[in-house]
């Protein structure tokens, strides 16, 4: 404990009890996550930790595996087509808002962040029907707009946070200087608030790359996205190429929030 | 307002270029997000007839009955063991030095963002008869045959426990935080033991917060799907998996869609009945 902590609260802290609860609660957490590690370098065929040492045949396995490799390729086609929809629709709408910041924007801005209230189940059903009538149940197009628009609130909260601490004088300042409004977008406000798109575009990607509910509806048999992929195996097989692919979305999303970290600090700067 | 100076004379002008940002937006939730969700709403009122047939089998079928007490069962244990390890370790981290704060909050943030199968998957791996639990216990000694620990309303609860808890935390956090730690020092100098002090002043400022995780957590519980259905094993239905069953294999679309509106009137009149103590906008707006 820092001593400054301790000034403050006048020696008021967490007693014996809370602070073991506190680290069982954070074992709990983390631990159960972690045990996929081990088990992914075990050298028997199932489901179990190594036996007699380490080996990698089935990180082998996934690499030589075509299904595999094609989920994630169609994960990652998705996941960046929906993204970059869910950033530029979800970044000029926190922008508009902002600016006119009236009480129908608020309106708008609770509108955007439904997709997180409403369980993906309601979604999926509707557009289950919908996506059959506009025939696009199976495509990559359908399943890129479902992520797309569901991705959206993670852009919104991001963006209007970075615009919370954006000087809203500089952009008058720029308009009064007779800037057309499309370049103030380009070279006042977009620059500024950089690093909170681009966090809100990782959230964006995260969201579509492991989202599963609406693929199960709407993919078909022609998508299988990697989640699917887990899906349909994770009950059936005890095949431990699942947990080297859990390890590497592990890898995968660790990696994703050390770059939003950075991504933070600098705007912090 | 703040530029009612400044741009006078063009405003209404240049609101119609900030309203057309909004647009393609507003546009793509409208079509491809709240016009299949109303149709959901309308499929449970005619389909297969016009009416509130489907709703009334709401009072005569058991299958429902049984989906919609099992959720609320499973939904508030869920809710009430994740309220409080949150609450504890919210106050563990709100009380300790900014350094420690951030590792605490990294153990907590990390688990919030990797795939929830990755995280049903570790469970099932864990935690099946062949698991590494069981084989661990029996091969201590602790048991001879192996435990139930999954494929039944335990596993459901341990791996929603599981996704809650972050969510648990980072309101409860929030409104620890803003709790001046002077009081704190202030009734321990007037003599307050530590027990007086939390009950007395420190739990009743964070009592909003924990209204306010606990109406998040319990309505994320009532939709959740991946991981009842997995850890589950199919023999524990919950409301998202009774919906999904009646629409894709069964093909009873009134009623998914039936219970399906259920759940988001459920889900909205509980947040709009609590939005006097959930600030939904810190909730979603500002998360740390």
């Amino acid at each position: 404990m820092a001593r400054g902590a301790d000034i403050m609260t006048g020696g008021y802290g967490p007693g014996i009890f809370a602070r073991s609860l506190a680290w069982m609660a954070v074992v709990y957490l983390v631990l159960p996550i972690t045990i996929v590690i081990p088990v992914s370098f075990t050298d028997q065929r199932f489901l179990s930790l190594p036996q007699d040492g380490l080996s990698l045949r089935h990180y082998e396995n996934l690499l030589g595996s075509a299904p595999w490799l094609a989920a994630i390729g169609q994960s990652a086609v998705i996941a960046l087509a929906s993204t970059l929809l869910a950033v530029v629709a979800g970044t000029l709408c926190a922008i508009g808002c902002w600016r006119i910041g009236s009480r129908y924007t608020e309106w708008m801005r609770a509108l955007m962040l439904l997709p997180l209230i409403i369980p993906s189940i309601v979604y999926a059903v509707g557009l289950y029907r919908y996506f059959g009538w506009l025939d696009l149940l199976g495509t990559y197009l359908g399943v890129t707009l479902a992520h797309g628009v569901t991705g959206i609130p993670y852009v919104v909260i991001t963006v209007s946070a970075a615009l919370s601490s954006f000087d809203p004088r500089l952009e008058q300042a720029a308009r009064g200087m007779g800037a057309s409004l499309w370049q103030t977008l380009r070279w006042v406000i977009l620059p500024r608030i950089a690093p909170g798109i681009a966090s809100g575009a990782i959230f964006a990607f995260i969201h579509s790359w492991d989202e599963l509910v609406l693929v199960l509806f709407i993919g078909s048999r022609s998508i299988i996205t990697l989640p699917r992929k887990i899906w349909d195996g994770i009950n059936e097989n005890a095949d431990p190429t699942m947990a080297v692919v859990a390890v590497l979305l592990i890898v995968l999303t660790l990696g994703l929030l050390l770059l939003d970290g950075a991504l933070r600090k600098r705007r912090a700067v | 307002m703040r530029s009612a100076i400044l741009a006078a004379p063009p405003r209404r002008f240049t609101n119609a270029g900030w309203y057309a940002l909004i647009l393609p937006a507003f546009l793509l939730m409208t079509a491809i997000y709240i016009v299949p969700i109303l149709q959901v709403l309308a499929i449970s009122v005619t389909e297969p007839t016009t009416g509130f047939d489907n709703y009334e089998r709401l009072l005569t079928n058991a299958g429902v009955q049984r989906a919609i007490v099992t959720t609320l069962r499973i939904g508030l244990i869920t809710t009430a063991i994740a309220l409080l390890l949150g609450y504890v370790l919210a106050y563990v981290i709100a009380l300790a030095s900014p350094n420690a704060q951030r590792w605490w909050l990294l153990c907590v943030l990390v688990p919030l963002w990797i795939s929830v199968l990755v995280r049903a998957f570790a469970w099932v791996t864990l935690l099946r008869r062949q698991g590494l639990v069981n084989q661990g216990l029996m091969s201590a000694g602790v048991i001879d045959a192996p435990l139930a620990l999954v494929w039944n309303e335990l596993g459901i609860v341990i791996g929603m426990v599981h996704y809650m808890v972050p969510y648990a935390v980072l309101p409860m956090l929030a409104s620890m935080r803003e709790i001046d730690p002077r009081l704190l020092a202030a009734a321990r100098g007037l003599g307050a033991s530590r027990f007086t002090v939390f009950r007395r002043v420190f739990f009743p400022l964070s009592a909003p917060g924990l209204a306010a995780s606990g109406v998040l957590v319990f309505i994320f519980s009532l939709g959740f799907y991946i991981t009842p259905a997995i850890l589950g094993g199919g023999r524990t239905l919950m409301a998202a998996e009774w919906i999904k069953m009646q629409i894709l294999d069964i093909v009873r679309w009134g009623m998914g869609a039936m219970l399906a509106t259920v759940l988001v009137i459920a889900i909205l009149t509980t947040l709009a009945v609590f939005s006097r103590v959930v600030n939904l906008k810190r909730l979603f707006g500002a998360g740390t």
